[in-house]
């Protein structure tokens, strides 16, 4: 029997940008700013899933697998150097296997307390066609192998490669509560919808909420599927940055840079993202923050309001 | 139905890679490597001279930049011929303003069907590598030991004979190998290979048949790349390279000798109106003292000469 596909996930309520409780960050900052630096790991000859391809060509497919290679070899400290530079603590979307593979990354991550969250075990093993059992245990996995090598108790997700299935946002909370209590598993950055964090449905009923992680910053995407010029995404940066700036007077909002070592950290790159951030961080009510204290802070202090007002809303509107 | 159970297995989770083909390492992090006359900045300037075959089979893809419409596509073919015709001349008067000493990457097949291309380009000097038999003829995982082995060693022999050259390099059409590949080159006595595009610098390679050094030839500042696959403006791409021409000149001030490796197609940078923008990234790196311009040996043998337990 075909299992009955959703017309909506039903993760999250309808609730508009305008008039919503007040967000305030830390020292009446307008924005939070977090760089999420997405260090990865693509197998060279991974199990094919009947869903998606890993590799567009047969393995070994040395064009893709060589360039995200360059991330890790070259890529990575270039990036590292310039968010010291900038005083930014970065939030790493890890795929946890890098752990064995290149733990020299992981450490000069961790003198830095830099935040890592699960982004799967590798980015060529995909969520779809999982069992819950099956995907239970990768995200498991996740949670467990950056707490064994950093000992940090995983705070959010982003599922490898943006492969998803419709537990995925309750398992991976519920994992992170089993293990770590009210310190795991509290945030994902699977979901677009908002420019500010926002409280979601669990089957659990647990407090958990969206970060704002933006696709459309996200260096792969304007670079790879969007095509993007180098300077043209400085611009783009600063475009989303002083709105989202301008917005935040009103209420907090969210800025993230999501990176990629093997674009934003390439030669002919590297300029217009320095820019960008000595840009951002430039201004003077900036929260530079990470995904985790984002969210902390959120849960802390907004998110009772938000769900208090997103209910009357929807009660408004018609909701029961 | 769910996944097999070995979908979440992972017999390749260890330290380094889940290959032994070279060691994980860093760039930032290896002993610094010093270019000839204590350059910063090494630039191979690579130009890839491209048949692409009107009745292309695309076995077991169509490459980029051949054939897209029903046979005979012959806005394709034809203009992939204008680099070998016209373009490259262009580039040739470009290169001899400057000095510039290239390093032809030439599928084996166009040197056999145009020898004054050939014999004009052994007299401008430089050094020749092999780019295949042609754009039509992939390397990929799949394809049969001997079939591969047959192409890798007429493709060689054939130019070997055609230039009167060594031919110790090796690039891969559309940068594609099967698992063999490294393998069969050293076998023909290649001593390194372009594909493996993941790092600023050349690295040891590990063969069935000894040691191969891969010299990346970074494929996201090429102009195919920029202006084709991208679409970006020739413009764009001339501040794209310069760019990245500035910071790896500033990274090897400060850590260590870099390789800039620009691949230049004559069919694509060749033309009347693009021809200058490469004559200004040409005038930018001539004008920096820090700049050790050699072909892709002379830097081959400088960094092997300092190797060691490099990599």
């Amino acid at each position: 029997m075909k299992a009955e596909l959703k017309e909506r996930l039903g993760a999250y309520d309808y609730w508009p940008y305008e008039n919503r409780p007040k967000i305030t960050w830390p020292n009446g900052a307008r924005v939070a700013f977090w760089v999420a630096p997405n260090i990865e790991y693509y197998e060279l000859d991974p199990p094919l899933n009947p869903q998606r391809k890993p590799w567009p060509t047969p393995h070994p497919s040395v064009p893709g697998f060589s360039i995200r290679d360059y991330g890790n070899r070259v890529g990575h400290q270039r990036q590292m150097a310039l968010l010291d530079k900038y005083g930014i603590r970065a939030s790493v979307s890890l795929s946890v296997a890098l752990c064995e593979h290149h733990p020299e990354i992981i450490e000069m991550c961790r003198e830095r307390d830099w935040e890592f969250f699960s982004h799967g075990v590798y980015n060529t093993r995909y969520t779809y066609g999982l069992n819950e059992a099956q995907e239970r245990e990768m995200i498991r996995d996740g949670i467990e192998t950056i707490h064994r090598h950093t000992g940090q108790k995983c705070a959010g997700y982003l599922a490898p490669a943006l492969s998803h299935s419709e537990r995925t946002l309750d398992l991976f909370a519920e994992v992170g509560q089993e293990l770590f209590g009210e310190e795991g598993g509290i945030y994902t950055c699977d979901l677009f919808h908002d420019d500010q964090p926002t409280p979601i449905h669990l089957r659990s009923g647990r407090r958990f909420i969206s970060m704002p992680y933006s696709l459309e910053m996200n260096d792969t995407i304007v670079y790879a599927v969007n095509k993007v010029e180098p300077r043209h995404y400085l611009t783009m940066l600063k475009r989303h940055f002083d709105r989202l700036y301008a917005e935040g007077a009103e209420s907090g909002t969210v800025m993230c840079i999501p990176t990629h070592n093997y674009q934003v950290s390439c030669p002919q790159r590297i300029k217009a993202f320095e820019e960008a951030l000595e840009y951002i961080t430039g201004h003077s009510d900036v929260w530079v923050a990470t995904g985790r204290e984002i969210a902390s802070h959120y849960l802390a202090h907004h998110y009772d309001d938000a769900v208090r007002d997103i209910d009357a809303k929807a009660a408004a509107a018609g909701r029961n | 139905m769910s996944l097999d159970q070995d979908y979440l297995s992972y017999p390749w989770r260890r330290y380094g890679y889940d290959h032994d083909r070279y060691a994980w390492s860093m760039l930032a992090n290896r002993k610094p490597v010093h270019w000839p006359g204590g350059k910063q900045l090494a630039v191979w300037i690579n130009v890839s001279l491209q048949f692409y075959p009107l009745n292309q089979r695309g076995v077991p893809f169509k490459v980029p930049n051949g054939m897209t419409m029903p046979y005979p596509d012959l806005r394709h073919s034809s203009l992939r011929d204008y680099g070998n015709r016209v373009g490259i001349y262009r580039m040739l008067a470009a290169f001899e303003q400057r000095g510039i000493r290239p390093t032809w990457a030439i599928n084996a097949q166009l040197a056999e069907q145009t020898p004054y291309l050939l014999e004009r380009l052994k007299a401008f000097g430089g050094e020749f590598l092999c780019h295949g038999w042609n754009m039509d003829h992939l390397h990929y995982g799949g394809q049969d030991r001997d079939e591969e082995a047959a192409i890798v060693r007429r493709s060689i022999e054939t130019l070997r004979e055609l230039t009167g050259g060594p031919i110790r390099g090796w690039l891969s059409p559309a940068k594609h190998q099967s698992w063999n590949t490294p393998d069969l080159l050293a076998e023909n006595g290649i001593e390194y290979c372009c594909d493996w595009v993941n790092d600023d610098m050349p690295y040891a390679f590990a063969t069935e048949r000894g040691p191969l050094t891969m010299m990346p030839l970074s494929t996201e500042i090429e102009d195919q790349f920029v202006m084709c696959q991208n679409l970006h403006s020739e413009d764009s791409w001339v501040s794209q390279v310069t760019d990245a021409f500035d910071f790896l000149l500033e990274e090897g001030r400060a850590q260590g000798g870099r390789l800039l490796a620009l691949n230049l197609h004559p069919w694509l940078v060749g033309q009347p109106h693009r021809i200058g923008c490469l004559e200004a990234v040409l005038d930018h790196i001539t004008g920096h003292g820090d700049v050790w311009q050699a072909p892709a040996g002379e830097i081959l043998d400088a960094y092997r000469k300092q190797a060691g337990d490099n990599d």
